[in-house]
C-alpha cells in the first residue's frame, strides 16, 4: 500500500531489522519509579541514571518540590491561557525576575519549552532579506527556527571560526545578520570557542544568539554558561536556555539586554499562540534558579565527576567525543548502530541508563552512547559506572 | 566567469565527491543519481562557496536539484 506514510518505509525497515535481533527497543524505555536524580526503577530493576541532563540534580530538591506543591494549592493545575491573555500568573513574573537576576540581564521571556524558545526567537528576529549564519551541528530547534522564518540560512562547519568569518563577509551590504551558536554541543559534549567567534561576529556587524541549554547552572563562575566562562557574556545579544536540564522541570527562555526586547511578547508566535506553563512548573523553576545561583560546591563536584568518568572510560579503551572533558556530557563513540544498541542493552542489564543517539541527530552519521553526569552522582557511583561500561564493552566485543 | 569556465571549475570540484565515478550530465540529480547524502551536500556546497567566494544559502540550495541548475545558480551568484 502506498500512501503518505510510504516515505517512512526505510526507517520502519531499519527499526524492524534492529529489533528482530532481539535487542530491547532503546527508544521505548519506561521509568517505572524514580528514586532520586540519579536512580530509577526500569524493568523492575534499580538503574543508575546517566542520560537525563539533570546536571544539578534539582528534581528532588525539597525546596523546589515544596514550591511546586504550594503553587498547585494556590493557583491550580494549569493556566489554560496564553501569556498575553489570561496565562501570566504571579509565578511567571517570579521566574522571569529570577532569570534576570541569574544572568544579570534586563529582560527575560519564558516559553513553554526550550524548543519553542529557539523556534520563536530565531524565526521572529531574522526576517526576509536577513541572514542567519549558524553552526552546522546546531540543535534541531535552531534549524526548525530557521526553517520557520523567512531569512536566508547559511551554515558553516562546526566550530570553524574561519568558515564562519568567510560567510559573514560574503553577506550583501546592508542585510541584517544573526549568528547562532551553542555553548555546549550536546552530541559530543564539546564547547564552542565563543570568545573568538563572538568577536568575529561583532566585527562583521552581526547580532549574536547563544544557546546555553547544556551549560546553565554548571559552566561559568555563576553557572551562566560558556559565554560567562570565556568572559564574553556581555557581548551576547540573546541567551537561549531551558528549564528541562539543570533547572529540573520544563520550559524555555530567552534573556537579553536589548532595549526593545519586550516587543517580542507581542510578535513572537510560539510565545503568543500557546498556553503558558502551569503554576507549579514556574514556581519550581523560580526556586531552582535561585538555588543555582549559590551552587558553587555542586558545580565543583560535577566537574570532578566529569573528569573521573572521562579518564576512566578513556583508560578502559573507549573512544570518546572529546579528548578532554569539556562539559557534563561524555559521549562514547560506537562503531555502528547495531553494536551501539547491543552495548546500550548490555548497560541496561548492568543497571545503567545512558542515551543512545544516532543519525540524523548525530554529527557525521555517528552512533553515540551519550552520558550526562549529575552533581548528585557520588564518587562511588561514578566508579561503579566505569566498571559497568568495561564489563558491557567486553561482553559486546567493543573492548578487546 | 562565464558559464563554460564556471562549469569547468565545478567539474574539478565535484570529482573528489563523486566517489563511485558516476558519469555526470547537466540532468544528473545530486540526491538521486550522485547519491549525495546531506553531509556530502554540506561539504560540497562549502567547497563551491569558497572557490567562487559566494554564499549559496539553504533556501537557494532547496531550488537546486541537478548539476545544470547548480552551474546556472553559481553563474548567477557571481553577478
Amino acid at each position: 500500500m502506498t500512501d503518505l506514510f510510504s516515505k517512512f518505509d526505510p526507517l520502519i525497515e531499519q527499526r524492524r531489522a534492529l529489533l528482530s535481533t532481539g535487542v530491547t527497543d532503546p527508544f521505548n524505555l519506561v521509568m517505572e519509579k524514580v528514586l532520586s536524580p540519579t536512580e530509577a526503577i526500569c524493568n523492575g530493576k534499580p538503574t543508575i541514571l546517566l542520560g537525563t541532563y539533570n546536571y544539578m540534580g534539582m528534581t528532588f530538591d525539597p525546596d523546589v518540590i515544596e514550591a511546586g506543591k504550594q503553587a498547585l494549592d494556590d493557583f491550580g493545575s494549569g493556566t489554560t491561557g496564553s501569556r498575553v491573555l489570561n496565562g501570566t500568573y504571579a509565578g511567571h513574573r517570579l521566574v522571569e525576575d529570577a532569570l534576570k537576576e541569574f544572568y544579570g540581564m534586563d529582560h527575560a521571556m519564558v516559553f513553554s519549552t526550550g524548543y519553542q524558545a529557539n523556534l520563536g526567537i530565531i524565526s521572529t528576529i531574522a526576517g526576509k532579506g536577513d541572514y542567519i549564519v549558524l553552526d552546522i551541528d546546531s540543535h534541531a530547534s535552531i534549524w526548525d527556527g530557521c526553517k520557520m522564518g523567512d531569512a536566508e540560512v547559511v551554515p558553516f562547519k562546526h566550530n570553524d571560526i574561519e568558515a564562519m568569518e568567510k560567510r559573514l563577509k560574503r553577506i550583501p551590504e546592508g542585510a541584517g545578520k544573526l549568528v547562532v551558536l551553542e555553548g555546549v554541543y550536546s552530541m559530543l559534549g564539546d564547547i564552542a570557542p565563543l570568545k573568538e567567534m563572538i568577536k568575529v561576529a561583532k566585527d562583521n556587524g552581526a547580532m549574536v544568539l547563544v544557546d546555553e541549554a547544556h551549560s546553565m547552572g554548571f559552566i561559568g563562575e555563576h553557572g551562566r554558561g560558556v559565554a560567562e566562562a570565556q568572559g564574553v557574556l556581555d557581548q551576547v545579544d540573546f541567551v537561549i536556555g531551558t528549564f528541562s536540564k539543570s533547572v529540573g522541570t520544563v520550559g524555555g527562555f530567552c534573556v537579553s539586554n536589548h532595549p526593545k526586547f519586550e516587543i517580542m511578547r507581542l510578535v513572537c508566535r510560539p510565545y503568543v499562540f500557546t498556553a503558558s506553563l502551569p503554576p507549579s512548573v514556574v514556581h519550581t523553576a523560580a526556586t531552582s534558579i535561585r538555588k543555582l545561583m549559590h551552587a558553587g560546591n555542586k558545580r565543583a563536584h560535577l566537574w570532578e565527576n566529569s573528569k573521573v568518568l572521562h579518564k576512566g572510560l578513556t583508560d578502559a579503551g573507549f573512544q570518546l567525543g572529546t579528548k578532554e572533558p569539556e562539559s557534563a556530557i561524555i559521549s562514547v563513540i560506537m562503531p555502528d548502530l547495531e553494536r551501539g544498541a547491543m552495548m546500550w542493552e548490555a548497560l541496561l542489564h548492568e543497571g545503567l541508563y545512558v542515551n543512545l543517539a544516532r543519525p540524523p541527530a548525530t554529527p557525521a552519521n555517528m552512533t553515540l552512547l551519550r552520558c550526562s553526569l549529575c552533581a548528585e552522582h557520588s564518587a562511588e557511583q561514578v566508579q561503579k559506572i566505569i566498571g559497568m561500561f568495561t564489563r558491557a564493552g567486553k561482553a559486546v566485543g567493543i573492548l578487546g | 566567469m562565464d558559464r563554460a569556465a564556471t562549469a569547468e571549475k565545478i567539474a574539478e570540484l565535484i570529482a573528489p565527491f563523486n566517489k563511485k565515478g558516476i558519469e555526470i550530465t547537466e540532468a544528473s540529480t545530486f540526491a538521486g543519481d550522485l547519491e549525495f547524502d546531506s553531509l556530502t551536500v554540506m561539504d560540497f556546497v562549502a567547497e563551491i562557496e569558497d572557490a567562487f567566494d559566494i554564499i549559496i544559502s539553504m533556501n537557494q540550495q532547496a531550488e537546486i536539484e541537478n548539476y545544470g541548475q547548480l552551474i546556472d545558480a553559481v553563474v548567477k551568484l557571481q553577478g
